[in-house]
């Protein structure tokens, strides 16, 4: 199979000396195109981070972080963001959108980064994510759900390999988020990307293909 | 008039002037008064090295004993003493029986013993007028300095002036130049405007005009014309008023300053109504030197020795918050006389910048007639 | 509970110290410049009025010569006459170091009430003896002068009071004195003066060189300018105001759903604001005593250069000041602070506690400032059409440049917007897109820089426009090679005498004080000579003007006295003496304060033979040779030769000072305003993370971040300038044809300098990069870090 995410041997730690934390310890795991997986843990495991170096948001300390056959954890700031914007796709619970900007240009914005903008895929998203009647709208005037698929179908519309998704339904009540998710997922698989959804819910978790579990910076399987 | 350079030192302690003028008419006051210390201070502050007789100080001159005078040269000023005075009074009487009083002095001291042209001049002038009546008394100053034509003394014609203040003589050219003077000062509040006409001769006190002034010989040259009839007009804040009396003018001048220990001095001139004439002083210090002259109605002068006179106090009035004794009984024993002064207004207080009591009486007892008492130091 | 919740509050400011440091900063530099411009103002009326009381001499009528000067004999004849008068002698004389003014006062007669026969009475022996009083500053700016002098604050500075007698001696006035002081109670029934003294000139109290008058209108200018300073400071506090209270909302959400009442919590903010007001107002007035003390010299320079009034360089200090400019510093909070607390009383208690930008939060405020934009050019143009006066002036001229101001954000949107349509690709459009959101956020600092560079703009044009018209003019003025002062009515003749017999022209300068239609004037007298003919400059003239003057069938008077009487060629004029005369032209004098005539030399000696001739002028082809002939064969000393080349210098020089503290004061406010900018650009910078970082997320750098955010600041700011441009040059307009007009009586043509636009430009350019600097660098430097902070903090 198609490898988009490869880690080995990940670590990371922040602070120094007797302070220092050991958030990431060796992790090493593989993802697929078209594979779901989701990271689970609890409240400070080190999903997020993990989550954040898989962006090229953060670095590693060790360890190779491969993208693709990119290893974004030795790549500079400027290699990271082209990856990033070609290749990657992020949601997160918060801080989505471009708060400037409508929902046609936030959907569009980051295919036009990538200079792979196309209308009528747009438009296809859109209608699939059931905010074709958005699109004038700015992200002040939206729900939250309308938000997130508005989130959802940016990082769709740039056809990412891989979509970094961080407790993406963590705003919305249970029946928003659970239908938000379903569309993630569906349109991820349909559009051959792999998914990494870190969440701390067992429920949505479940809708994964896959599932891990960190735990004190160590990753094991997750429940089943 | 008795001479002393302390003769208008005010008695210590003395409160000092009023920090603001008082409202309405006395703007002038404050700087009176510093004037009038100034021209105290060029009197005193060369007094202080002073010691002994007829000695020159720092080049002013001194009275010599024997000096002749010589008018009308000496009716005019005398820019190398320390200080001099032309000094007139007048008892008034209005149509009604009335009685006035009237002053016009004319003061100079100068801070070097010479005349210059214009501003540049030391001489420093001080004009004071006084009016009494039995329940008001005005009293107002002028200061000037020579030079400018601003006040002056000159003798030919003799006229004495300060501003629009002044005396001036209308004597024929054979009469002496004092014998007939028109007189004339004021203020916005009042005024006067007097015609003299002497009498009698000039008076020479003490020895031929030579006055001593203590017991250590200090002394003035002094002379009065104390013969004058007097006719003229009072301005009053009710109207003018026409006046008839009698006038008595002192010209008196000297370098020397009293002994420091004379506080003051009480002065009267009186004028019998038999026509004789009596002047009289106390120079009160610890001791008291007490000097006179009498007159007789045709001029002839007899200088009464130290002592020869009595001076007592009987009754004290309360004057500008002092304690004034305003009513006195005179003894002179050897000439018969002992009368007792009765003042027209016992608050004849002149309230300048430098003060002093001054007003007319009336006397009474082994004589009677009238007069004008000035007492300093209190 | 107060205390918890005042703590609560409070614990903002410790993690924002910035912006606490800003708003104190705001506020403070707000006072200071306000409290500043008016120390100096203080300060130099009270050197005006202490000038006064030294004589008492404003509330006096004085008796003059029209020569300026007579015998002091005419003191004893008046006083001889009942007239309480006093002698007094003034002149200008060389003392050492310093050319002072001399005042010799003649305290045995000088009416009570002047500070200085209260001085001189003082120790009065000593003062006829010759000891004088001078300011401590003067003394020291004389160094060694060969008087007696004591020091006195009493006496004003560039000022030295002696007896009369000294002052004649050091004037070289013996015999003669200057004017005559009358009492104000006099005696009734004396000889009228009109009857004793039929040449002097009676003039009443108040009249004459009253400083005050003068100096009125350099002192508006001056608060003006105060005011400017405070309106662009409070814009600053107004913006850090507004952002804490925004920044707080979630936290005054909780504390109102922790039973705070609402009435309490805005008794805590006011409580807070008031605080900030004391320790900035403080802050500032000592800032504000700092700068004023560092203008002051220069202020004294231009007021003593001007108009030769008394101003002394060292500030004192007052607590009536201080408390005034407390008080101004408290309103100032309360105006911006009253805002905030009014949208914090009526907020719904569950409202958003997002931080959402309150001026874009309601489109009616947009909407509102925009009607009050309208409504004061409304304002501004009836000022315009039916205002009179000074004040007027400056009500036109504040109403103009708010109303320009307020509309600015709304015209920077507009082009904001055509720039975001016009743009092609996604971070172009975000980027234009997210400028015109955030600019309300800048728009009140914005606004602060459009005020500082209008001001800039239209005070340098109008400074320019003066000095080209004001160096024409003294080319036009200043003909002559060389000038002479003659000592005394012999060296006059010499002179003349002397110049004449080498083929040279001799121009005498001759003049009298005079009070024309109401005003202290003078009245110069003119040869017929073809310098005038070919040189003068004139406004406005009747034909055969010179001819006529020649004539003495008519007067020139200068641009002043037209304005001020609605004078104009073919009206008359009444003079002393001359009575009423034709205006044959009006000619431009600019820098003087005082009404001035001219009439024909053989008019003018005719009716004033005695006044002396104050200067020649001479024309020569070989100046350097006559300069030196008149040291050599005629004994002249070269302090009283002048030639052109240091008469013009010492003009201009003049002139420079007169706009040095405008200069001053016009850098100051941009400062502040680069500051306010500074200011919205770092407090900014916080909650812009926020909105970068899904940006960040999606692929841009950092680095370029911050260079967009830069190009930003720059951008918004060039938009500004351009648009200050016209708002600059219609200030300047309104400066030279409103307010010199109303303030100096002279009309100035307006020219252009682009250059100096340039020059401006440029700085703020500077001034605005500094000002982005340092959060853009903090972003390129620390992106990854903050950036991901947001998404850290998110949960």
């Amino acid at each position: 199979m198609d490898q988009v995410l490869r880690l080995r041997d990940v670590t990371k730690s922040f602070g120094q000396g007797d302070a220092r934390i050991e958030v990431l310890r060796a992790v090493s795991l593989d993802l697929g195109a078209g594979q779901s997986l989701a990271l689970t843990g609890e409240s400070g495991s080190g999903k997020s981070t993990l989550l954040h170096i898989c962006a090229g948001l953060e670095p590693a300390d060790q360890g190779q972080v491969l993208i693709g056959g990119t290893d974004i954890a030795r790549c500079d700031d400027v290699a990271a963001a082209a990856l990033r914007r070609a290749s990657i796709g992020l949601v997160f619970q918060h801080f989505n959108l471009i708060p400037s900007l409508n929902v046609a240009a936030n959907l569009a914005f980051q295919a036009r980064l990538a200079r792979r903008h196309d209308a009528g895929f747009q438009a296809d998203l859109a209608a699939r994510l059931g905010i074709g009647h958005l699109l004038a709208r700015y992200p002040e005037q939206l729900s939250g759900g309308q938000q997130q698929r508005v989130a959802i179908g940016r990082c769709l519309a740039v056809r990412p390999r891989l979509v970094l998704a961080d407790e993406p339904t963590g705003n919305l009540d249970e029946a928003t988020g659970d239908s938000v998710l379903d569309l993630m997922l569906e349109l991820s698989a349909q559009a051959g990307a792999a998914l990494l959804l870190v969440t701390h819910s067992p429920r949505l978790a479940a809708r994964c293909d896959a599932r891990a579990h960190l735990r004190a910076g160590r990753l094991g399987p997750g429940a089943t | 008039m008795p001479f002393n350079s302390h003769r208008l030192k005010p008695a210590p302690p003395r409160p000092p002037p009023p920090p603001a003028p008082p409202p309405g008419g006395g703007a002038a006051r404050p700087v009176g008064r510093a004037l009038a210390v100034l021209w105290l201070g060029l009197v005193s502050a060369q007094a202080q090295g002073f010691a002994g007789l007829g000695l020159e100080v720092e080049g002013f001159a001194a009275p010599q004993r024997g000096h002749a005078l010589e008018f009308p040269r000496d009716h005019g000023a005398h820019p190398d003493y320390r200080i001099e005075w032309w000094y007139l009074t007048a008892t008034l009487s209005d149509a009604d029986g009335q009685d006035y009083g009237v002053q016009l002095a004319l003061f100079r001291s100068p801070y070097a013993p010479e005349e210059r042209e214009g501003f540049a001049s030391p001489q420093i002038w001080m004009g004071h007028i006084g009016l009494t009546s039995r329940d008001a008394h005005f009293a107002a100053e002028r200061f000037a300095r020579g030079g400018v034509g601003q006040a002056g003394v000159s003798t030919a014609p003799f006229e004495a002036f300060i501003d629009e203040w002044r005396m001036i003589s209308t004597a024929a050219p054979d009469q002496d130049a004092l014998d007939h003077l028109e007189l004339r000062a004021g203020t916005a509040e009042f005024g006067f405007e007097l015609t003299l006409q002497a009498t009698g001769p000039l008076v020479l006190h003490g020895d031929q005009g030579f006055s001593v002034k203590s017991f250590d010989g200090r002394a003035s040259y002094y002379y009065s014309q104390p013969f004058y009839q007097v006719t003229g007009q009072l301005d009053l804040p009710d109207g003018p008023v026409g006046v008839t009396g009698q006038g008595w003018l002192d010209h008196e001048w000297s370098s020397q300053p009293l002994s420091d220990d004379q506080q003051g001095w009480d002065w009267v001139s009186l004028s019998f109504e038999d026509g004789h004439r009596m002047m009289g002083f106390q120079l009160r210090g610890h001791d008291i030197f007490t000097a006179g002259t009498w007159v007789t109605p045709e001029g002839q002068a007899t200088a009464l020795p130290p002592g020869a006179l009595r001076f007592t106090p009987l009754d004290h009035a309360e004057v500008a918050g002092r304690e004034v004794p305003v009513r006195w009984r005179i003894d002179w024993e050897d000439g018969g006389v002992s009368v007792i002064t009765e003042p027209l207004n016992p608050h004849a207080w002149m309230d300048l910048g430098i003060s002093y009591w001054e007003g007319p009486l009336r006397f009474s007892g082994s004589h009677s007639g009238r007069g004008y008492l000035e007492m300093t130091g209190y | 509970m107060n205390r918890a919740a005042l703590g609560a509050l409070l614990s903002h400011w410790a993690r924002h110290p910035f912006q606490l440091a800003m708003l104190l900063m705001g506020l403070a530099l707000a006072t200071a410049l306000w409290s500043g411009v008016q120390a100096l103002n203080a300060e130099a009326r009270a050197a005006y009025a202490s000038a006064e009381e030294l004589l008492a001499d404003g509330g006096l009528a004085r008796l003059e010569h029209p020569s300026g000067r007579m015998p002091d004999a005419e003191f004893g004849r008046l006083r001889r006459a009942g007239w309480m008068v006093s002698a007094v002698v003034e002149g200008r004389a060389r003392l050492g170091q310093a050319r002072v003014t001399l005042l010799g006062i003649e305290p045995l007669s000088a009416p009570a009430g002047g500070t200085g026969p209260a001085l001189a009475q003082a120790d009065l022996e000593s003062f006829l003896s010759g000891t004088g009083f001078a300011h401590p500053q003067t003394l020291a700016e004389m160094g060694d002068n060969g008087l007696d002098l004591r020091p006195s604050g009493a006496v004003p500075v560039g000022m030295v009071l002696v007896d009369i007698a000294q002052a004649q001696d050091v004037l070289d006035m013996r015999g003669q004195i200057t004017r005559l002081t009358l009492a104000p109670d006099q005696r009734k029934g004396l000889t009228p003066l009109a009857e004793l003294a039929p040449d002097l000139t009676l003039i009443p109290p108040g009249e004459g060189a009253d400083l005050a008058g003068l100096t009125d209108s350099f002192h508006l200018n001056l608060t003006a300018f105060g005011l400017l300073a405070f309106a662009v400071g409070l814009f600053i506090v107004h913006s850090a105001v507004g952002l804490a209270f925004e920044q707080r909302r979630g936290l005054f959400r909780s504390l109102r759903a922790m039973g705070v009442p609402l009435r309490n919590l805005c008794a805590l903010l006011g409580a807070e604001m008031a605080l900030f007001g004391l320790l900035a107002g403080a802050l500032g007035l000592v800032l504000g005593y700092l700068m004023a003390a560092l203008l002051l010299p220069d202020v004294a320079l231009s007021l003593r250069g001007l108009y030769g009034a008394p101003v002394p360089g060292a500030l004192q200090f007052n607590p009536v000041w201080a408390a005034a400019g407390l008080g101004m510093t408290l309103a100032g909070m309360a105006i911006a602070g009253g805002q905030a607390l009014w949208r914090l009383a009526h907020l719904p208690l569950l409202a958003p506690a997002q931080p959402r930008a309150w001026a874009q939060a309601s489109a009616r405020a947009r909407r509102a400032q925009a009607a009050l934009a309208v409504a004061l050019a409304l304002a501004a143009l009836g000022l315009a059409q039916w205002g009179g006066g000074l004040v007027a002036g400056f009500a036109l001229l504040a109403a103009a440049l708010l109303a320009c101001a307020l509309i600015m954000p709304v015209l920077l949107a507009g082009a904001l917007a055509l720039a975001g349509r016009a743009a092609r690709g996604p971070v172009a459009q975000w980027f234009w897109a997210d400028s015109r959101q955030n600019l309300p956020r800048l728009s009140l600092a914005l606004m602060a820089l459009l005020l500082a560079l209008a001001a800039n703009i239209g005070v340098g044009t109008m400074v320019s426009s003066f000095r080209a018209t004001f160096i024409g003019w003294l080319d036009q003025r200043l003909v002559a090679e060389v000038n002479v002062i003659p000592r005394d009515p012999a060296e006059a003749a010499r002179i003349r005498a002397f110049v004449a017999a080498r083929g040279e022209a001799a121009l005498p300068v001759q003049r009298v004080d005079a009070t024309l239609a109401g005003q202290p004037a003078q009245i110069y007298a003119m040869k017929d000579h073809a310098t005038f003919r070919d040189n003068w400059p004139m406004l406005d003239a009747l034909p055969d003007l010179w001819d006529r003057l020649a004539a003495g069938k008519g007067v020139l008077i200068n641009e002043q006295l037209a304005h001020r009487d609605g004078l104009g060629p073919g009206d008359v004029l009444t003079l002393p003496q001359l009575g009423a005369m034709p205006v044959l032209g009006v000619y431009p004098d600019y820098g003087n304060p005082l009404a001035q005539a001219v009439t024909g030399l053989d008019l003018f000696a005719a009716n004033w033979p005695d006044a002396p001739v104050r200067q020649y002028a001479l024309r020569s082809d070989a100046p350097q040779a006559l300069i030196a002939a008149l040291q050599d064969e005629l004994g002249l000393s070269s302090g009283q030769i002048t030639d052109q080349a240091a008469a013009k210098a010492m003009s201009l020089a003049i002139f420079e000072r007169t706009f040095l503290i405008t200069g001053a004061l016009n850098l100051l406010t941009l400062s502040v305003a680069a500051l306010a900018l500074f200011a919205a650009l770092m407090t900014l910078s916080g909650m812009r993370l926020v909105q970068l970082a899904p940006l960040w997320a999606l692929g841009l750098t950092p680095r370029a971040l911050a260079g967009l955010e830069a190009l930003r600041a720059l951008v918004l700011a060039a938009m500004t300038m351009i648009f200050a441009l016209p708002v600059g040059l219609m200030l300047a307009q309104l400066l030279l044809a409103v307010i010199n007009v109303q303030a100096f009586g002279w009309r100035l043509p307006m020219q252009l300098f682009p250059a100096d636009w340039a020059r401006l430009a440029a700085g703020a350019w500077l001034a605005v990069a500094l000002a982005v600097a340092l959060p853009a660098w903090r972003l390129w430097r620390d992106g990854p870090r903050d950036l991901l902070k947001v998404f850290a903090h998110e949960r």
